[in-house]
């Protein structure tokens, strides 16, 4: 086990090595570099942005800026946000519990919803149609469209939920939380929900056709047992890979709908970053959200191999 | 051939109807729409849907309807270029690591599952905010990151087909790795490709129009539907038609290629 960690770790270094050089070319193409921000300040004079120039190291050649730049993120020295002139990384982690929240609420509620809409899709026929049309539809819609419906009905039109913000100005108890986070949730969720019923859908259909189910059919195993046992165990593996896996989709949605609700969270600091073209804020959530993505990938590998016995015993 | 099969199920010649109609809609904008592109109707600013403007008025008076109408000739030719492109790379990618094998499939995989590891549309909206592109540009980066799974899928087909008798038989007959690769075992692949096309097409939609709908996308004052969303979320209480009908024809436009991929991929005709 131990061995087999150490290699998939090491395994996660070109691909984020790949991630940081595409980022810091990116942000280095920029008219102006990473000092555009400056070049529209009519108060930074010519000479300023030259001094500041030097400073940042930005007349060196740009593999050893990279060099210098990459070592220091190692080290978690993340450099110091261009808008406000504080620690990106103190930045970056103050917004981290509010979208953790958000992230994990909904993700648990999309697998609750997708274990039961793949489920009963696999084995009622007669539902299954619904269920397909519907999981069709959430794929289909535009994320951020069906906040601002959402917003538009429940909030503005019926006053039932807050449009927008974690709580209300006065700060407000539990439920004020929880009414501030049932739009969200349901943006963000319902996006998963809809690929993750449909994955699971066709890996019960095919769970329900192994040979393991006749067995346990003969044996006299009823059927609610025989699929929410015996055929259920076997779907469950490449469903939690495909969830987890997914991570790279959660932080995409964590942006559409953090900001389209003004959720105060990683996601909106990465949006306001944008407009700010604040790039140090912008590379360190890029490089921190391609890290949470490998290990999560790393972590759906650790499951399916303590999940699955003939995988253990292999290696 | 699979087409006609899908067409049979009502839900899929509805959806292969409204498509038809939407890219009719784009093709003859000028002469469909009800408006010139930039006409104002300067009496009707913020006008709510009436008999003269379907779907309103935006806060110039111009048209939405109008707007709408020209914004598909947009999104659309985004959502096709850029799944043409995606796929086209998927599929080079895929075939060439399934029928290569060894090094080259191990090197292009890694760089596949790397690709499809990055957050896909953070990283979009940097490049788009930082390269300032016009609709070409736009295409070009929406139809590169979306061509991983097609890659996949692809490689997978070509590692099966490669190793069936009619290629042993082209080989022993002569022909050369790029001429069976291409002659005998890409054929195979099509119904597939043309499954990620269709889907492809949805994807690049929603794509372009989460960016427009960040500022970073399609530029005012050509009209796209994500740009006219972006124009709108300030305003939704107000004049929510301005919101409401753009993000309606992305979601029904998607819809329709999703229903019609799924179809293809045979998902109703196996249940």
């Amino acid at each position: 086990m131990l061995s087999f960690l150490l290699r998939r770790v090491a395994q996660m270094v070109p691909l984020l090595v790949l991630v940081s050089l595409v980022v810091f070319a990116l942000i280095h193409a920029a008219p102006g570099g990473p000092l555009a921000l400056y070049l529209d300040n009519p108060n930074v004079r010519p000479q300023d942005i030259e001094r500041l120039r030097k400073a940042m190291g930005l007349d060196r050649p740009l593999a050893e800026q990279y060099l210098a730049w990459a070592w220091a993120f190692v080290r978690g020295e993340w450099g110091y946000s261009y808008a406000d002139g504080r620690p990106v990384m103190d930045r970056l982690l103050e917004r981290v519990p509010a979208t953790l929240q958000l992230a994990g609420i909904s993700a648990l509620v999309a697998v609750a919803l997708s274990l039961v809409a793949g489920v009963v899709s696999a084995v009622r026929r007669g539902v299954d149609r619904a269920v397909t049309v519907g999981a069709i539809a959430g794929i289909s819609l535009p994320v951020f469209w069906l906040g601002l419906v959402l917003q538009l009905v429940f909030a503005n039109q019926l006053g039932w939920l807050p449009s927008a913000g974690r709580t209300s100005f006065a700060g407000g108890g539990l439920a004020d939380r929880v009414a501030h986070l049932v739009l969200p949730v349901i943006v963000l969720a319902a996006a998963h929900a809809a690929g993750w019923s449909r994955y699971l859908r066709s890996s019960m259909r095919e769970a329900l056709t192994q040979p393991f189910i006749d067995a346990a059919r003969a044996r006299g195993v009823r059927e609610g047992q025989l699929v929410s046992r015996h055929a259920l165990r076997y779907a469950l593996l490449p469903f939690v890979t495909v969830v987890l896996l997914d991570a790279s989709l959660m932080v995409s949605g964590a942006v559409v709908t953090e900001s389209v609700f003004a959720w105060p969270g990683v996601g909106s600091l990465f949006t306001e970053s944008l407009a700010k073209r604040d790039y140090t804020v912008l590379m360190a959530f890029l490089m921190c959200g391609a890290i949470t993505v490998a290990l999560l990938s790393l972590a759906s590998d650790v499951v399916v191999r303590s999940l699955d016995p003939r995988l253990r015993d292999a290696a | 051939m699979i087409l006609r099969g899908a067409l049979r199920d009502r839900a899929v010649l509805a959806a292969a109807i409204v498509l038809g109609a939407l890219l009719l809609l784009a093709l003859l904008a000028p002469i469909l729409a009800p408006y010139r592109f930039d006409a104002l109707d300067l009496a009707q600013r913020r006008g709510a849907p009436s008999a003269r403007h379907l779907f309103g008025t935006d806060e110039l008076g111009r048209d939405l309807l109008t707007r709408i109408v020209y914004g598909a000739r947009i999104s659309l030719s985004i959502g096709l270029v850029a799944a043409v492109l995606s796929v086209a790379i998927g599929v080079t990618v895929g075939a060439t690591a399934g029928y290569a094998r060894g090094v080259a499939d191990a090197l292009l995989m890694r760089f596949t599952d790397a690709m499809l590891s990055i957050p896909t549309l953070p990283l979009l909206m940097i490049a788009a905010a930082v390269l300032d592109p016009g609709v070409p540009l736009l295409i070009a980066l929406v139809g590169a990151v979306g061509w991983m799974e097609t890659a996949r899928v692809v490689r997978t087909e070509v590692q099966s087909l490669s190793v069936r008798e009619f290629v042993t038989a082209a080989r022993a007959a002569g022909a050369r790795g790029p001429r069976i690769l291409v002659r005998h075992v890409l054929p195979g692949v099509l119904p597939t490709v043309m499954v990620a096309l269709t889907i492809a097409i949805g994807r690049g939609i929603l794509l372009e129009s989460a960016l427009s709908f960040f500022g970073v996308g399609v530029q005012p004052p050509t009209a796209s539907w994500g740009n006219m969303l972006y124009q709108a979320q300030t305003t939704m209480s107000s004049e929510p038609w301005l919101g409401i009908f753009p993000g309606a024809f992305i979601f029904v436009t998607v819809l329709c290629f999703n229903v019609v991929g799924n179809a293809l991929r045979g998902g109703e005709n196996r249940t």
